[in-house]
């Protein structure tokens, strides 16, 4: 700290406040006589009820994507590897609204994929698979770059020493890799989770939005905003704080 | 470019149109800018998109020296941004609901006038590949209906349709505006609609629209009228009276609005 | 458990031929980027050659189109650092090696227990390797070494990294554990080589510069790296009369019986050379570094480890010109 010039506090106490100003300002503007019966009406429950399974079962699905994705990124090579390694981060700097419409292409009636669902009789749009394909689209790459990155740090030694002994490459991935990843695993997927959980151009462009089916958090925060501004700003303050408990949670794995 | 004065609240309206969804056309055709210049600032209904465009570009062309800026967005969102202090001269508002929140909030600067008006049509696909022919048909359980939800006017206005005609819809989805649900359908995603008479117009080739009796019950109206507080008060009134004059009603009406 | 290594890696400079005899400890000396790592490289299975094969136990590694991945050929490498699983104990650890083995749970948890008595560290058992010194993890990874039983034990100077007071008792250990072992040890050190190896093949330049066994080649090196790796000078002349003479026409006296003519090496430990007034090798001084209570007078080809005494006596510093002698029973001469 004491190796610091001074006047650069100035700008970094305006960046703090920049980030939490706002926040502030929306907690100012919770009604919170009527927060209560807000946050818990039929709709707004149904929204996060929706928002945490959906996010869930997205984080769930980006580990078991993700890992063995981080692991080829990160333990192979093979021409093209570095292209691919950023065509995998798209998602990450794509407008959500044009991953919704790209999923739409491949997921939808007449998507790519879509399709063949059809003829089998299977319809993903305005579906909740929908939302989990749209929250995982864009969430997988946060999984794979935290993962990715720590496994290139970690380096191959131990993997080579697990070998040597005599260890199965399945045996060295669960007992040897995959404990050492577990800090970079466990805020990956808390990130991912908290990504999933504040999609909203992708599923909106993609899965639609009906209360209970399609409609998360997000976007019923956006719809309340409509008619009823007083519950959007409650429910904006109800996913407010769960991203702080995620964030809290998240550092401290990766402190630990 | 801007009078000086201007030049603050300018800024402070971009950053509102950067935060609020919709664009925002900035139609200021080319012509050498003179000190003289005065900015009119519309704020008009995402819907009013195309025809606005349009009878901003006529405004200059009558009034020399005159740049007419135009901010689009959904017609709440856009009384939140004048009720927080962004600088608009005239509101046009897409129903008299939210035209009744701006003179509630007393910032209406003359009495609202109601300009033209919009009626609810089916949308299906091009090619109608689910057979709609009339509202009862979008009943049908294996249809994939998509509406406005219920919180915004375009839902609203179906809400009373499905009530005139007795009827109960089990949509997949309530999207947020009209163009969600256009693009649910244009995209095939969706196999009906409800939108405007205009939307269908818009979507071109895309989307095939079918009339319906029922949607008499539910015309939506739009009023316009002058901000209170602005420096622009008759050339506002100016821009009004424009768009009720029959060189613009026929430009509207072009786009696919009626009368009122 | 024979190993017969013959391969080539032209983009590291690399050709080599080495053999190990079941039961035997070879050791593999050699100036950094000799080859020796991509030696161990080649029969660990990590590296794979250009042509050439590896064949263990009349099993072919490496080579003819086969190809054994690394964790099925029972070669064990230990490296200076000690890649204990920081995630396992030490008893976690030595475990993991064991199952990988295909043993049951309860027998390896008794194995490991086994091996961390045998190694004297009984007590670190439940220890993670954060908490563990340098020499306890060491130990700890001798123990999950040998405990995988491999065919093969590869040490990567396995005493580099350990604190001199520690490296003996290790050192010693070892020696018990590699006697009726097949084992390749990589060292700088020439006690490793002295107390481990029963033989050493050294490597220069990607090629075997030469082999023996240690105590031959330790006493009697053939080059100027396994000369100074034994701590010995090494000078090479023609023999004529109980002579060595060397380029510049100065004689070694040495016992011997050699043809007149032929070439011949002198071999002489640097403390056993003095300084004398006339005859003598003339040398000039290089350079001076302290050893031990001797100091090492440097010059080219020959060192002398004389007393301080005897340096200020005749302040000597670089630069300044001496003439060395070596009593004839020091020497040791060979043919070359």
């Amino acid at each position: 700290m004491r190796s610091l010039p001074r006047w650069m506090l100035l700008p970094a106490l305006l960046g703090g406040l920049f980030v939490l100003l706002p926040l502030i300002s929306m907690g100012l503007r919770v009604q919170w006589g009527s927060f209560g019966a807000l946050v818990t009406s039929e709709s707004s429950l149904q929204a996060l009820r929706l928002s945490l399974q959906t996010s869930s079962t997205s984080a769930l699905v980006c580990v078991v994507l993700g890992v063995p994705m981080s692991l080829v990124l990160a333990r192979s090579s093979f021409r093209g590897l570095s292209l691919l390694r950023s065509l995998v981060l798209i998602p990450l700097v794509l407008p959500p609204v044009v991953g919704g419409i790209a999923l739409l292409y491949t997921f939808g009636r007449q998507g790519l994929l879509g399709q063949h669902f059809e003829l089998l009789g299977l319809q993903v749009a305005f579906s909740t698979t929908a939302v989990v394909l749209a929250q995982t689209f864009v969430a997988l790459p946060f999984l794979v770059i935290s993962l990715e990155g720590a496994l290139r740090t970690a380096g191959t030694r131990y993997e080579a020493a697990a070998a040597s002994l005599g260890a199965r490459p399945t045996r060295v991935m669960l007992q040897v890799t995959l404990p050492l990843m577990m800090p970079a695993l466990l805020s990956g997927t808390v990130l991912s989770f908290a990504r999933a959980l504040g999609e909203f151009g992708a599923t909106i462009t993609f899965a639609g939005s009906l209360q209970g089916t399609t409609r998360t958090l997000p976007l019923e925060i956006y719809l309340q905003r409509e008619s009823d501004p007083e519950a959007a700003v409650a429910l904006s303050f109800v996913l407010m704080i769960v991203a702080v408990l995620i964030i809290a949670v998240a550092r401290r794995r990766v402190v630990a | 470019m801007k009078p000086r004065s201007r030049l603050a609240a300018a800024a402070a309206g971009l950053v509102l149109l950067a935060a609020g969804c919709g664009g925002a056309g900035d139609t200021a055709a080319g012509g050498e800018a003179s000190a003289e210049d005065t900015t009119l600032l519309v704020f008009a209904a995402a819907s009013l998109q195309e025809p606005f465009e349009d009878l901003a570009e006529q405004f200059e062309a009558q009034n020399e020296g005159v740049d007419v800026q135009l901010n689009f967005a959904g017609s709440s969102t856009l009384v939140e941004q004048i009720q927080q202090g962004a600088p608009a001269d005239v509101f046009a508002s897409a129903n008299t609901s939210n035209m009744g929140k701006l003179v509630e909030a007393d910032l209406h600067g003359a009495e609202p006038v109601d300009f033209t008006s919009n009626t609810l049509m089916i949308a299906v696909p091009a090619g109608n590949p689910a057979e709609v022919t009339n509202l009862a048909s979008l009943t049908e359980e294996e249809l994939n209906l998509v509406v406005c939800a219920p919180e915004v006017p375009c839902g609203a206005a179906t809400e009373t349709v499905e009530e005139a005609a007795g009827l109960t819809f089990s949509p997949v989805s309530e999207e947020q505006s009209v163009t969600d649900v256009l693009n649910k359908v244009t995209s095939g995603e969706a196999d009906a609609g409800l939108v405007y008479v205009t939307d269908v117009k818009k979507a071109g080739d895309a989307a095939w629209g079918i009339d319906f009796p029922e949607s008499d019950a539910a015309v939506n109206i739009y009023p316009i009228t002058t901000v209170k507080g602005t420096e622009n008060a008759e050339l506002g009134q100016e821009f009004v009276d424009l768009v009720r004059r029959e060189d613009g009603q026929e430009l509207l009406a072009g786009y696919g609005f009626a009368g009122v | 458990m024979s190993l017969s290594l013959c391969a080539s890696v032209p983009e590291r400079g690399v050709e080599l031929e080495l053999e190990v005899a079941d039961g035997e400890t070879l050791a593999l000396i050699g100036p950094n980027g000799a080859g020796k790592s991509t030696a161990l490289s080649l029969i660990a299975g990590a590296l794979r050659p250009a042509t050439g094969q590896v064949v263990l136990d009349g099993q072919v590694l490496t080579g003819q189109g086969r190809w054994v991945p690394p964790h099925q050929r029972q070669v064990t490498t230990l490296s200076q650092d000690p890649v204990l699983f920081p995630h396992l104990t030490a008893r976690g650890n030595i475990r993991f090696g064991l199952r990988a083995q295909g043993q049951s749970r309860q027998r390896a948890h008794r194995e490991a227990g086994r091996w961390l008595a045998e190694l004297g560290i009984s007590e670190l058992a439940d220890r993670r390797p954060a908490a563990l010194s340098g020499g306890q993890a060491q130990r700890v990874a001798i123990a999950r070494a040998l405990a995988a039983d491999p065919r093969l034990l590869l040490l990567d100077e396995p005493m580099a990294a350990l604190d001199i007071d520690v490296a003996p008792a290790l050192r010693e250990q070892l020696r018990g554990f590699l006697a009726p072992r097949t084992a390749l040890i990589v060292t700088h050190d020439v006690l490793d080589a002295l107390s481990l190896a029963d033989r050493i093949v050294v490597l220069e330049a990607g090629r075997v510069a030469e082999q023996g066994l240690t105590r031959e080649l330790l006493t009697r090196p053939r080059t100027a790296f396994t000369a100074r790796f034994a701590g010995l000078n090494l000078v090479t002349g023609r023999w004529a009369g109980g002579a060595v003479v060397l380029e510049d026409g100065t004689r070694l006296r040495a016992a011997g019986d050699f043809r007149a003519g032929s070439w011949v090496h002198a071999a002489f430990r640097p403390s056993a050379v003095r300084l004398t007034a006339n005859d003598g090798i003339p040398r000039t001084v290089t350079g001076l570094l302290p050893r031990g209570d001797l100091i090492r007078v440097r010059t080219r080809g020959v060192a002398a480890d004389l007393p301080p005494q005897e340096i200020a006596e005749h302040r000597l510093e670089p630069g300044s010109a001496v003439r060395l002698e070596i009593p004839a029973e020091a020497v040791t001469a060979y043919e070359a």
